[in-house]
């Protein structure tokens, strides 16, 4: 792997940031002005979570040519996940004080924990079930779509479908998991306590931690053989696979492994904002992620983190600040995007390759493909 | 003459012996009451008042209605102590009333007065005393919800005031519900020989509804001949339900068709025809629901008179206004988005969310009013299906539309330019077609025809911002199960899952029932691309 400029900026910026402002946290005292409110980092875990969500969109998107409508799903699959663990460590302190049955259940009569909530009690299985649950559903749902042919915007439209079911599901008291309310009232991880600040720090310091390695499993994708083939699907699939590939399995791979990051970006955000709910599967929440994508710039990775924390900086904002001006500005944020700023805020700065279908960027495509056959 | 003398001979002895059946058949009154209906009502005994409620109703007394109406409204006080002529008053605005000959009596003094209170056994008393009152007014209507009443409370009691009621009863609509009502209030009773019961057993099989069901099925220990028909009138019961509630299904999935049918049709040209992602097509339809909404407020400012029909001046503004903006929306935005659908379909969800937004802050967040008209309102009893006039509307307009859809892409101008532009731009534009402008007009149309069903659906839907997102998923699963750009596989689409969702809602719940049809249109999706009718021929690769 290359540690270019690009790589650097970025981990740098993301590991930095959350670094100092865990330490202007921690170190300075509440009384100075320096001091980092503890809101402020709750904040920013939330941001580096959904930025890791951009990144999983922006790995489909923007070298698959996948636009997905539904990758809240998997961040709302992997979300449940790591929410019936922490439900499972709440033990006897909930409002029933039921040691083994969540509250939500007692409260409905159920008597027995179901099968599938065995193991949650255990950390490391909890975690293994973050990524192979979305994962499983990623693939077999790639498995079937790719295979098909379904793609453009016929695929985006399933996807959005998945999560809407998804959601419709969730909603349902007895599937388990908590219906409309969701799970909350979490107590602590691993044993630390989820109220206390230094967990607080050390939860966005993890996820800074992994959106940084989530980076970097993209780049090294993206810049190996594989990543070149992948980019030759997205610019010409027909082509691609008259020269024997099988762009089906290409999409597969990137597919799948875009939706255990998104997952796992989940499975961190529950713990940080304290409740999942069903809500977190609606179509719109997905389309969100991929204006964020679309901002930033799609193709480029950094321009998705760059995108979701800007996007959801200006929502913080603006939400508090003029609750009516936030759909003005966020449907019109997809209309300036999409019309006059196809590569994001990233495509200001960069000179890179010319728009596609030009003379240019199909010869650029022919030697990818060149190499990557090579 | 000698046949007529004893036919009259007959039917007066036929009369009294009905008579005389009758006064058997009402309960006796205690003696110390004298018979008289007032005596016993005033009484603090509930047993003897719902006797009294009883005799005062079937005695033909012309002050009975009055009497047992200011009882249930807790309006009749009686002397508080004992007294021979047992006195009754009816309080009214302005004063007190004698019960018995209603003319006004001077107020008694409020320490004498007693209200004539009610409990359940009274309650039940004067349910079929009002139910026997109505028997004999003048008005069929008013004498079939009596009966309808009658049967319901399956009420003993009042079985010689039924067959009363039948033997004077003309209409015979009104005469079939006086003979089932008397068929229950026989079968409640325990009187009745085996073959007069199997005679109602049978009368209320032909019913067949599900309170004769009920009532048949709470008959125990009868004896084995009346059980086998009860048995059987059960069965026979159970399998037409099951047709009727078959044959009622199929009409919600038709009636829910409809509704998919209208919100589909204008994206079958949007995105069937044009081939555009319209993601704030939801918000056309919500268009089309508030100009209904603004339509009904101006009509009924400006002209009162026309308020029944703002409904149809609606329906021609919403499709200029939706198509208007329909127009506009070509050509500021999604002109520049051509050949690119994924951009067109997030520039077009921006657009929705400005648009709920925009209605949210001119008309705010709450549900808007709008009226149905008399015409509108109501329902149709067909068999054993009950049919609401809005839901009927709403098949034949969501017909009309399609049909009027069809006919100016048929034979209509702008269709025809419509369908060159489709097939053959390039050779469209040689013909001297001004294909950007049939584009945004091609655009409009669809807007157009959102707009005109948003006029259906605020009928039956709330008006709310969020009207349109309820619609847009539906509406695009209908277009591509159909055959995008094929109007009568929308309209195959719209029916095929209309049904399959009301079929699936009741073993399943409404909301796995649209789960199943996301998951049904996903593998749809996969095995068949191209949808159930794909188009052939030239126009496919165009």
């Amino acid at each position: 792997m290359r540690l270019d400029r690009a790589n650097i900026a970025t981990l740098s910026c993301v590991l930095g940031g959350a670094a100092v402002l865990a330490a202007m946290n921690l170190l300075i005292p509440a009384v100075s002005p320096l001091h980092v409110p503890d809101f402020v980092i709750a904040i920013a875990g939330k941001y580096l979570c959904y930025a890791i969500l951009a990144l999983a969109i922006d790995l489909v998107w923007g070298y698959a040519g996948i636009l997905t409508l539904g990758h809240a799903a998997f961040f709302a699959l992997g979300g449940y996940a790591m929410g019936m663990y922490l439900m499972r460590e709440i033990g006897a302190r909930g409002v029933y004080a039921n040691p083994t049955l969540p509250d939500f259940m007692v409260f409905i009569g159920w008597t027995h924990l179901p099968w599938y909530w065995y193991g949650f009690s255990h950390f490391w299985f909890a975690l293994a079930m973050v990524m192979v649950v979305p994962g499983t559903l990623a693939f077999v749902f790639g498995w079937f779509a790719f295979r098909s042919r379904v793609s453009g915007v016929y695929l985006s439209i399933i996807t959005q479908a998945l999560t809407y079911a998804l959601m419709l599901a969730f909603f349902r008291n007895d599937m388990g998991f908590g219906g409309n309310n969701g799970m909350t009232d979490f107590k602590d991880v691993l044993g630390f306590p989820l109220n206390r600040e230094s967990t607080e720090t050390g939860l966005m310091l993890v996820t800074a931690t992994v959106l940084s390695l989530s980076f970097l499993l993209a780049r090294a994708m993206i810049h190996s053989r594989f990543g070149k083939v992948l980019i030759a699907v997205r610019d010409a699939e027909p082509r691609t696979r008259f020269l024997g590939y099988r762009p089906e399995s290409y999409k597969l791979v990137v597919w799948t492994v875009s939706a255990i990051i998104a997952a796992i970006g989940g499975a961190l955000y529950v713990p940080q904002v304290g409740i999942i709910n069903p809500s977190e599967f609606a179509p719109g929440n997905s389309i969100e992620a991929v204006i964020w994508v679309a901002v930033g710039g799609r193709g480029t990775l950094y321009g998705a983190i760059l995108g979701a924390m800007l996007v959801n900086l200006g929502k913080t904002w603006l939400t508090s600040a003029l609750p009516e001006i936030w759909l003005f500005a966020i449907g019109g944020l997809f209309i300036v995007v999409t019309l006059f700023l196809p590569r994001g805020i990233t495509g200001l700065f960069t000179t890179r390759q010319p728009p596609k279908g030009s003379k240019q960027a199909s010869a650029a495509t022919e030697a990818s493909m060149r190499e990557a056959a090579r | 003459m000698l046949w007529r003398g004893v036919c009259v001979c007959r039917r007066r002895l036929w009369f009294s012996m009905l008579i005389a059946a009758l006064s058997a058949a009402v309960p006796t009154a205690p003696a110390h009451a004298g018979g008289d209906p007032f005596a016993q009502i005033a009484a603090t005994n509930f047993d003897i008042v719902a006797q009294g409620v009883q005799a005062l109703a079937t005695s033909g007394n012309p002050r009975a209605a009055a009497v047992i109406d200011a009882l249930r409204d807790g309006k009749l006080y009686a002397w508080k102590w004992p007294r021979p002529d047992a006195p009754l008053y009816i309080r009214s605005a302005t004063g007190f009333v004698d019960a018995r000959s209603g003319a006004p009596v001077e107020a008694p003094a409020a320490i004498n007065l007693r209200r004539v209170i009610v409990n359940d056994s009274v309650r039940a008393a004067i349910a079929t005393a009002e139910g026997a009152l109505g028997l004999f007014a003048k008005d069929p209507a008013a004498r079939r919800t009596a009966a309808e009443a009658l049967y319901q409370s399956a009420d003993p009691g009042a079985l010689s005031l039924i067959e009363r009621a039948l033997t004077n009863e003309k209409n015979a609509g009104v005469a079939q519900v006086l003979r089932e009502a008397a068929a229950t209030a026989l079968l409640k009773s325990d009187t009745g020989s085996g073959s007069t019961r199997i005679a109602a057993v049978d009368e209320l099989a032909t019913r067949s509804d599900l309170s004769a069901r009920n009532l048949l099925a709470s008959l125990h220990s009868e004896p084995p001949p009346v059980a086998a028909a009860i048995a059987g009138a059960i069965h026979d019961i159970d399998r037409r339900l099951k047709l009727w509630s078959l044959v009622e299904n199929l009409y919600y999935g038709v009636s829910l068709g409809a509704v998919l049918l209208l919100a589909a049709s204008g994206l079958a040209i949007t995105f069937g025809v044009m081939g555009v992602i319209n993601m704030a097509h939801g918000e056309m339809i919500m268009t089309g629901a508030y100009t209904t909404f603004v339509v009904q407020q101006l009509v009924a400012a400006t002209m009162p008179g026309l308020n029944e029909f703002g409904l149809l001046i609606a329906v021609p503004a919403a499709f200029v206004v939706a198509g208007g903006l329909g127009i506009v929306i070509e050509r500021c935005l999604i002109r520049f988005l051509y050949g690119r659908p994924l951009e067109t379909l997030l520039a077009t969800w921006g657009l929705s969310l400005v648009l709920q937004q925009a209605v949210r802050s001119i008309f705010g967040a709450t549900n808007q009013d709008v009226t149905s008209p008399a015409w509108m309102s109501g329902s149709l009893d067909v068999g054993g299906l009950v049919l609401t006039v809005n839901r009927l509307w709403i098949i034949l307009f969501a017909l009309l539309v399609l049909g009027g859809l069809m006919a100016t892409l048929r034979w209509g101008g702008l269709g025809r330019s419509i369908r060159a532009v489709m097939q053959n731009r390039r050779m469209a534009a040689v013909m001297g077609i001004r294909t950007p402008w049939i584009d945004a007009l091609t655009f409009g149309l669809g807007s157009g025809i959102a707009g005109m069903a948003g006029v259906a659906l605020s009928q039956i839907d709330n008006v709310s911002p969020n009207l349109g997102q309820n619609y847009i998923v539906d509406s695009f699963i209908v277009v591509v199960v159909g055959g995008v750009g094929n109007l009568w596989g929308t309209l195959f689409g719209a029916v095929l899952l209309g049904i399959v969702d009301k079929f699936v809602e009741p073993f399943e719940g409404a909301v796995l029932a649209k789960i199943i049809v996301l998951v049904f249109l996903i593998l749809f999706i996969q095995r068949r691309p191209q949808g159930l009718f794909p188009l052939k021929g030239r126009a496919a690769e165009a």
